[in-house]
């Protein structure tokens, strides 16, 4: 448990984090990052000149007020000559107004380096994912991927549009004021530096703790939004059982540590200012008493003194800055490691290097000596053999847990046996490309997938070059045609994922015309219709009798008319086959397939 | 300054935090002025003037000043973070305690995002702005007030001509903040576009892969990426349109202050410790000016949020408690229900429940059939009180008291009800368990989830009744998570138990056990059980069949079988395979 688990005493809900910790500085996280800066090289050399522009107009300036000042102003070093003091007033303008352009230019260009080498950097992380198999998707909550490519990514964002320049800025001025307090009068520079590693071993400590404590905070604030989401999700739950008082107590606790942990982050970053502006101080009473010491015995002049008094004025700013700048370097830092993270994983089922396209697949399927487990210690499936030719309907049957699914994943090759092979037409599917098995291969699932869209779109995301017409076809042959002519804007209702306006049973019928308009060789399908209505089910099962014709099936099947209908029935447990024959084989057999059927009967009929 | 009026309440306990931060705020202010007239002083009397030795008190009194200024700086922000915290504090728990209470009807309508929305985002723009962004308002007129004040007292028309740009300036901050504010919305929207795609991709990876429509899907994305790209560019575009004319509107006052100062200072009218001054003061003005487009920008957007942060709180409650309402203990109740001729509609619908009736005595098990849409799920609703029967729309009793006469928290008490959708929360299945009791032994926990038939699978799992589930915890399938849920509910002790379609994703064999102990524990106790499947509700005392929102038939099992209607036609489709082959029977 974290310090900060530890510290709440209810465990009540219970929020595991996700957050971005904080790493030490790593140079070579830099350098990875830095490859995506490379295609855009040539542009970044006139963004360094015009930066360098900026910072040199920045130092030049208050040289040029302490020469007029000393030449032309002061009453008694200076000449008095007005046109002097406008040529000194129009050179600084002149300065100025070049650097407007400079800015604009600059400020463009910069932005859209950094910008691209985000897009760059957003659309290769996304595109990776997608080649990724189930494996990895199984072992994250959505929320964690998703924050990667929004979150982290963006965290990148200012590092690459304004971060990098405005390093470079702040480093060449200070190297700069440097280089000219000290050319300007060695003694009075170099008394003023002394500060100078004061107010850097002040600003280190503090931002050291400021970055600790804001960490602090952050991983809180995001428990208690986790906490706020899960408790508008659940509020029906809680009003039923009455736990709103309870809720209100545990989320007071919460909300005080997070206030607390506030007041320590934002107190820190106040006092973080004067305190700097105090240290910042003693080279200002430095500069007054020494510089005036220096005036006194004529070493400077008053316009060199008053240069002195602009330069530090604009020393700490960029001080403040690099400091702010390390921080978010290392919050940056943070999320590229996660980022890269991604990126490093291999999908565990890969494509050899020239894979065999599958041929339009007859359908003979065959599974020889088949192991497979989810997680090392617990197999799914010990010995698996199985045999199926072309056009055959199989069906699964077994309880949760048993190996349906598992078969149906193998088969699709989501996931690669440990040992053993998976044979479609003789071919092993590991030689064979994944597009080509997969484009050949209709799945409908038991959680329906509706994307934010038409319904026509949710249908024709079975075969993209479908027309119009082959989508209502589809819908058609599954009875779908009929409700969704019904609906407001019929095929071009728009949908959502979340989105109530289409029942689960409208939803699965959906699902259906998508894999009959994919038009598959081999089709796989959960048939568990949980939550449907019977009217709905009587259209399912006459839009499943379409779905199946002429193809290779495998079905997880629940209902009887199924199970009896199938040319070969496979009644699996614990992850073995346990019998396999057709419906009045196994009937005869009176092994276990005949004791489910009987349990039926019996329930049918018992009276409770 | 209304909405500041409105809020008051979150802050007034602490408002000398307020008063505090803002006195050391203009006391800070005032202080800095103080710098360039040391400065002033240095160069005119000390040097000018070689009064020498005054330069150390001068710059003691230098370091003095930047100290105290340092330290009311300081004050002004530890004061107005504590407030600013406080506030925070304050309102999310309001906004907590309020969304606790607000009724199903709020949360039918509420989407997730928007209502998180206000709770992070709107509740943050109000806390910074009451925290600070009021105060540094202030500030603007402080620091314009008191640099300008000083300035013209040392020679008005300088200070005039120096300050010509600053119109110019205000009018471009402006004209900037108006441009950048639309184009962020836009980057929000284009952000939501973006996080939405892959929210979906992510959600959906099985059916993409299923489907091999990963390049389709990169290539959607990258459209939305570079809209996103091309959004944030456009962003860019306007700062570089107006940040570098707002930035030579400023400079031009250190020009013009270089010659017209200058010149005065050849003629004699001011001395050079003035012009040295100015150069200092005038970025007093400079300065807030800068910010005064950002300023009433970010005025109106914290009025904006705090408009949004105070509709929840205001909210109506729909179903709430009357002030008569009785307080019934639990083994008060004995659990008779009766409905009587009631009609309900979802506001703004069409009529959901149409004169429904039912009596049902202590130790009934009453079974409710229907399709879709037909209102089973809203009469148990409308039993939990959910929702208001409306007045002369029919009336529910419980041991012959209306419902609404007896105190919410009483009446859900006696309920034990299972939603149709599984609801877990982050925690261990063993909190989950025992979400609605307090003080609970491990026993009982173990005896409600053998009763729900979760009591074995749980065991197989490897931390057992301390598994994590819900969200980002452990998956469970659909069958498992529902027994968890029947659990939750058994283990009230509930005088009347609301079963909701709560077996579908549980098989028939499971199913029967958890009706069979149910038998047991239910008895002299009233069921209500809701589903599609006949196997549920066959053994009910009573049946009830919906069709859009109206009875069409009622009986029992038996009975209804003997009936045309839907019942039966149910009954023969579920059933339809073992009805039609009997050669099972041995």
């Amino acid at each position: 448990m974290s310090t900060t688990e530890k510290a709440l005493k209810s465990t009540r809900f219970i929020y595991q984090d996700d957050e971005v910790l904080e790493k030490p500085f790593d140079w070579s996280v830099l350098r990875r990052l830095g490859v995506y800066l490379k295609p855009y090289k040539n542009k970044m050399i006139p963004v360094i000149l015009l930066m360098l522009y900026g910072a040199v107009t920045k130092l030049t300036v208050p040289f040029l007020i302490s020469l007029a000042i000393d030449n032309v102003i002061d009453p008694d070093t200076g000449n008095g000559n007005v046109s002097f003091l406008a040529i000194y007033a129009g050179t600084i303008l002149g300065l100025y107004l070049i650097q407007l352009f400079a800015n604009k230019v600059r400020i463009r260009i910069t932005n859209i380096i950094g910008q691209q080498v985000i897009g760059d950097i957003r659309n290769e992380l996304f595109s990776h994912i997608q080649k990724l198999s189930f494996r990895f998707f199984d072992k994250r909550p959505a929320g964690s991927v998703l924050v990667r490519i929004t979150n982290d990514v963006n965290a990148l964002q200012d590092l690459f549009t304004n971060g990098v320049v405005n390093i470079l800025i702040d480093v060449v001025l200070l190297v700069g004021i440097v280089i000219v307090l000290l050319t300007l009068n060695f003694k009075l520079g170099l008394a003023i530096m002394l500060t100078v590693p004061l107010m850097f071993i002040v600003s280190t400590t503090l931002r050291k703790r400021i970055r600790r404590s804001w960490q602090e905070v952050r991983l809180r604030q995001s428990r208690i939004n986790s906490h706020l989401n899960e408790s508008i999700q659940g509020i029906k739950v809680t009003q039923a059982y009455t736990q709103e008082k309870e809720n209100i107590a545990f989320f007071d606790e919460m909300n005080t540590s997070n206030r607390l942990s506030w007041n320590v982050a934002s107190g820190l970053n106040q006092i973080f200012t004067p305190v700097l502006e105090i240290t910042g101080g003693i080279g200002y009473f430095i500069l007054f008493w020494y510089g005036t010491t220096l005036v006194q015995s004529g070493e400077i002049s008053i316009g060199l003194f008053v240069a002195f008094a602009t330069y530090i004025s604009q020393f700490w700013e960029p001080i403040n800055r690099l400091g702010q700048m390390y921080s978010q370097l290392l919050i940056a830092m943070a999320s590229s490691e996660r980022i890269f993270e991604f990126m490093d994983e291999r999908p565990s089922v890969e494509e050899k290097e020239f894979p065999l396209e599958l041929p339009p697949i007859r359908g003979d399927i065959k599974f020889n000596h088949i192991v497979f487990e989810y997680e090392k210690g617990r197999p799914a499936l010990k010995d698996v053999d199985l045999e199926v030719s072309a056009g055959q309907s199989i069906a699964l049957v077994g309880h949760t847990g048993s190996g349906k699914s598992t078969i149906i994943n193998l088969l699709c090759r989501f996931y690669d046996p440990v040992e053993g092979s998976c044979e479609i037409d003789g071919h092993d599917l590991r030689d064979i490309s994944i597009h080509s098995l997969r484009s050949q291969v209709g799945i409908v699932l038991q959680d329906t997938f509706i994307f934010s869209g038409s319904i026509r779109d949710n249908i024709r995301f079975g075969r993209l070059n479908a027309t119009n017409e082959e989508v209502e076809a589809a819908a058609r042959a599954v009875h779908a045609h009929d409700f969704i002519s019904r609906m407001a804007y019929g095929y071009d209702t728009q949908v959502e994922e979340r989105g109530n306006v289409l029942s689960m049973g409208q939803r699965q019928l959906i699902s259906f015309a998508r894999a009959l308009l994919a038009d598959p060789r081999i089709l796989i399908l959960d048939e568990a219709t949980a939550s449907i209505d019977t009217e709905t089910e009587v259209k399912i099962q006459s839009a499943l009798k379409v779905l199946l014709e002429g193809r290779t099936s495998f079905i997880i099947a629940h209902r009887l008319s199924t199970i009896r209908h199938a040319d070969q029935i496979i009644v699996m447990d614990h992850g073995r086959i346990m019998e396999q024959g057709t419906h009045q084989g196994l009937i005869d057999k009176k092994g276990i397939y005949h004791g489910l059927i009987e349990a039926q009967y019996r329930f049918l009929e018992e009276v409770i | 300054m209304d909405v500041l009026k409105q809020l008051r309440a979150y802050y007034w306990n602490e408002r000398w935090l307020l008063v505090v931060s803002i006195i050391c705020l203009i006391l800070s202010t005032a202080i800095g002025v103080v710098y360039p007239l040391l400065m002033r002083y240095l160069i005119d009397d000390i040097i000018k003037l070689e009064k020498y030795n005054e330069v150390l008190t001068l710059s003691l009194i230098v370091f003095a000043v930047i100290v105290v200024k340092a330290i009311f700086q300081g004050l002004h922000g530890l004061t107005g973070s504590r407030l600013g915290n406080r506030v925070a504090y304050n309102l999310r728990n309001a906004l907590y305690q309020k969304l606790q209470y607000l009724s199903f009807q709020y949360y039918d309508k509420a989407k997730t995002g928007d209502l998180m929305s206000r709770l992070t985002a709107d509740m943050d723009a109000v806390r910074q702005f009451i925290g600070f962004g009021f105060a540094q308002f202030l500030n603007l007129f402080l620091m314009i007030g008191f640099g300008a004040t000083i300035m013209f007292t040392i020679h008005w028309q300088l200070t005039l001509i120096t300050l010509a740009t600053m119109p110019l300036l205000v009018y471009t901050a402006i004209r900037f903040e108006s441009r950048i504010h639309p184009q962020f919305q836009l980057m929000r929207q284009a952000m939501s576009n973006l996080t939405t795609a892959v929210q979906e991709n992510i959600t959906g990876v099985r059916t993409i892969k299923s489907f091999a429509r990963e390049p389709f899907e990169v290539d959607k994305f990258m459209i939305r990426s570079d809209e996103y790209k091309n959004n944030q560019i456009g962003a860019a575009y306007i700062f570089s349109r107006y940040f570098p004319f707002m930035e030579i509107f400023s400079l031009l006052c250190v020009v013009s202050l270089l010659f017209v100062g200058g010149n005065l200072v050849i003629n004699g009218t001011i001395s050079i410790g003035d012009l040295v001054a100015f150069f200092t003061l005038i970025w007093f003005v400079i300065g807030p000016m800068w910010g005064v487009g950002f300023h009433i920008n970010q005025y109106t957007q914290s009025k904006a949020s705090g408009e949004r942060v105070l509709e929840i709180l205001n909210h109506y409650i729909h179903v709430k408690d009357r002030e008569d309402a009785i307080a019934l203990k639990k083994d008060q109740i004995s659990g008779h229900v009766q409905f009587e001729h009631v009609n309900f509609n979802y506001p703004d619908s069409e009529p959901t429940i149409i004169d429904f009736s039912l009596d049902a005595p202590p130790g009934t098990v009453i079974g409710i059939l229907g399709g879709t849409g037909s209102g089973k799920s809203t009469i148990i609703q409308l039993l939990l009180r959910a929702y208001n029967v409306k007045r002369g729309q029919g009336s529910i009793k419980l041991d012959g008291m209306d419902i609404r006469g007896i105190q919410l928290e009483s009446l859900r008490q006696a309920i034990g009800l299972v939603f149709q959708e599984t609801f877990l929360f982050s925690s261990s299945i063993r909190n989950n368990i025992s979400y609605g009791i307090k003080n609970v032994s491990m026993e009982e926990i173990i005896r409600a989830a053998k009763l729900a038939q979760a009591h074995e699978f749980i065991m197989e799992l490897p931390l057992g009744y301390d598994t994590i589930v819900g969200e980002r915890g452990m998956g469970l399938s659909g069958g498992q998570k529902q027994r968890i849920a029947i659990a939750r509910a058994l283990i009230k002790n509930p005088t009347i138990l609301i079963m909701d379609d709560s077996t579908s994703a549980v098989d028939m064999e499971t199913e029967h056990d958890i009706q069979m102990g149910l038998k047991e524990i239910m008895k002299g106790r009233t069921t209500f059980i809701i589903a599609h499947r006949i196997s549920s509700l066959r053994h009910a005392d009573e049946i009830i069949v919906l069709d859009n929102g109206k009875v069409i038939q009622r009986g029992k099992h038996k009975q209804l079988l003997e009936q045309d209607g839907l019942y039966r036609d149910t009954y023969a489709n579920q059933y339809a395979d073992l009805i039609k082959q009997p050669e099972v029977q041995s």
